[in-house]
């Protein structure tokens, strides 16, 4: 890998990053967060940076590299599906969700598209108990109430670089409220 | 309990429209709270502000269900150095998904109860830690904290006063872990999250070694109630031992699952079927966990006259937790939802002590094994063995989260679990 660095802008990120917090090593987590969404996943060598940016030890950024597991430890596919399989959505058939995506896309959870398309994680629950079964692309929107219609729309979408928006799942009694107010 | 408590109106996300815009809030009595005990710091003194907040008996929304008022008073008097208050916004408890409604429909009530919470324990610097997944709510909720440090409800001299609270909102990156209350202080210092060995406690050596009080987001979105309308009008909310309004997530085999808020102490089986909607598909209801995945699983035949309160809940068996309920119906099938719960807290264990890093471990295989239709009888008793074993001897409570389900899905279910090993035997012989 080439020489990696943060440009002028990414370090005024993170210097201000840093003065959310008495100590500079505070910020590992954010600085992590960074670099991720700049080069994808957090690699050691993207680590290494994080480390001499906070001016922490390498091994401290690794410790916390390594037990988060948002933290992408290797190169994943350009979109991440992490598909809840835990209780709630266990219940409402997050793991036939799941199996559809698998067969669609021809890979198992774990794995990425031989295209660096797609790739599909089975993970904990997400809090959105209530709008299962349900997903999260790259660790950003979440795509609720999921059937396998939906699930192909998604995927043609994010085919054609169209990124699902943002669902606001109200409190269902003030909507009950509302529609009763407006009929 | 009243009788009309259908008819409560929402008070920690009452029903008007973008009550997150800061002027909207504030034109709804927003903010009220605080100004009240800035403009009157000599009948709001802090220990008055806390002696309310005790009385009021705000029972944590965290899971532990602590009076909050209580917790305070632990704060030591101030040295001149810093302290802080970390609320918790890490929400991972499987089937709890209530805090990130407050972020999203109302986080200045929310920021209102922190800057009231920091103000009676002398804070100067407030953290809101989130789950790294609520990216989406981390945004909405930041863009609340800057209106409010544009307003001078944040930030230096708050509405001309000499008091000055600075709120950072941070996030985390995937740990069910850290929303132990000591995890989250070592993940705040930007460390990986192993709990701490207490004592210390927080209000001693807290974050950066310093006096710390952790709360939860949903019992901090209390407190403007209890300064506004007195402790005894809060106190007078729904149960008697645990009073006031709860956002009560509804999941799993329902018709309308969502958030909904009622006070405390409503009939289970009233938010079941009456809120929301009854079983999915007409069919009958097997089961309930009442407040997330941690707290012991109740038989339909169990939740006759339960209401959702620490004492109702705990004389029937079970726990209030979060109020997260997941429902589950007729055909559910409770070995698997058994191994599903195990498998996400031997994921989820921080591999720090021995009993519940490899006491997790093997609760997830054997009941893999008697999901698989592979177990025998006796790993029934090993389980319960490997439970008792687990129990009390961990740093943190998760090693009791991930043993309480176990025991008593088993013993509750104890039919289902034999039948399954039962079978497996046959297909041996
Ligand atoms: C394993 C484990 C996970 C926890 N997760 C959360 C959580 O996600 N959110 C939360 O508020 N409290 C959580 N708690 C409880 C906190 O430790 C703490 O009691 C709570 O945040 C205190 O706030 P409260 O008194 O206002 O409820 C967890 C506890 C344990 C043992
Ligand atoms: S009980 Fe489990 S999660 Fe808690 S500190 Fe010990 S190993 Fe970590
Ligand atoms: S169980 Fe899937 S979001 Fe909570």
């Amino acid at each position: 890998m080439a020489e990696l660095s943060f440009t002028e802008e990414e370090l005024k990120e993170i210097e201000q990053l840093k003065a959310k917090f008495p100590t500079a090593k505070a910020a590992t987590l954010q600085v992590l967060w960074v670099a991720q969404r700049k080069y994808g996943h957090v690699e050691p060598e993207v680590q290494n940076l994080v480390a001499e940016t906070l001016d922490v030890p390498k091994s401290h950024v690794h410790g916390v590299a390594s037990f988060y597991t948002q933290y992408y430890k290797e190169e994943k596919g350009k979109f991440v599906l992490d598909v809840c399989t835990c209780l709630s959505c266990q219940l409402c058939g997050g793991y036939d969700i799941l199996h559809h995506l698998e067969e669609k896309l021809g890979i198992e959870a774990g794995e990425t598209t031989d295209d660096g398309m797609f790739s599909i994680q089975s993970v904990e629950c997400l809090g959105a108990c209530g709008y299962a079964p349900m997903l999260q692309v790259t660790n950003g929107v979440y795509v609720n109430n999921l059937t396998k219609e939906k699930v192909d729309t998604l995927i043609d979408n994010l085919k054609n670089g169209k990124m699902p928006e943002f669902e606001s799942m109200a409190m269902p009694e003030l909507e009950k409220r509302n529609q009763a107010a407006s009929e | 309990m009243a009788q009309d408590w259908k008819s409560f109106e929402p008070l920690l996300i009452p029903d008007i429209p973008n009550l997150q815009q800061i002027e909207v809030y504030e034109g709804n009595g927003g903010y009220d709270a605080l100004k009240k005990i800035l403009n009157d710091q000599n009948e709001w003194s802090r220990d008055n502000v806390v002696n309310e907040v005790k009385q009021a008996n705000i029972r944590g929304r965290g899971g532990a269900g602590f009076n909050a008022g209580l917790k305070w008073s632990f704060m030591p008097d101030p040295d001149g150095g810093p302290r802080y208050l970390a609320c918790n916004g890490d929400e991972s408890e499987p089937g709890t998904f209530k805090d990130r409604k407050i972020f999203e429909f109302n986080p200045h009530l929310f920021i209102e109860g922190a800057l009231i919470a920091a103000y009676a324990m002398t804070i100067d610097t407030i953290y809101v830690y989130i789950r790294g997944e609520y990216i989406s709510w981390v945004e909405k909720f930041q863009k609340a904290v800057d209106d409010a440090y544009e307003k001078g409800y944040l930030g230096e001299n708050i509405m001309g006063t000499d008091i000055s609270i600075d709120l950072e909102v941070t996030y985390g990156a995937g740990a069910y872990i850290c929303g132990e209350e000591t995890s989250m202080l070592e993940s705040l210092e930007g460390k990986r999250g192993y709990p701490r060995v207490k004592p210390p406690f927080p209000a001693q050596k807290g974050l950066w070694g310093r006096p710390t009080t952790i709360n939860n987001i949903e019992t901090l979105a209390n407190v403007p109630l209890v300064i506004n309308n007195g402790a005894q009008w809060y106190s007078d909310l729904g149960a008697e031992e645990h009073p006031g309004p709860v956002l009560y997530g509804i999941s799993g085999h329902v018709n309308q699952p969502g958030v909904y808020e009622y006070p405390t102490g409503v009939p289970v089986l009233e938010l079941i079927n009456d809120v929301a909607g009854g079983i999915r598909g007409g069919k009958d209801l097997k089961a309930l966990i009442p407040g997330g995945s941690s707290t012991p699983v109740l038989r339909a035949d169990q939740l006759e006259g339960v209401t959702m309160n620490s004492d109702s809940l705990k004389d029937a068996g079970s726990m209030m937790g979060t109020a997260g309920m997941v429902v589950m119906d007729e055909d559910t099938d409770m070995v698997d939802v058994l191994w599903r719960i195990a498998h996400f807290y031997h994921h989820e264990s921080c591999g720090q002590c021995t009993p519940c890093r490899e006491g997790t471990g093997w609760l997830e295989k054997v009941l893999l094994k008697i999901k698989n239709g592979e177990g025998e009888m006796k790993d029934l008793d090993l389980l319960l063995d490997v439970g008792n074993q687990m129990e009390g001897r961990t740093i943190c409570a998760l090693a009791d989260a991930a043993v309480w389900p176990v025991r008593h899905t088993i013993n509750r279910f104890r039919d289902e679990f034999e039948a399954r090993c039962k079978k497996s035997t046959h297909a041996v012989a």
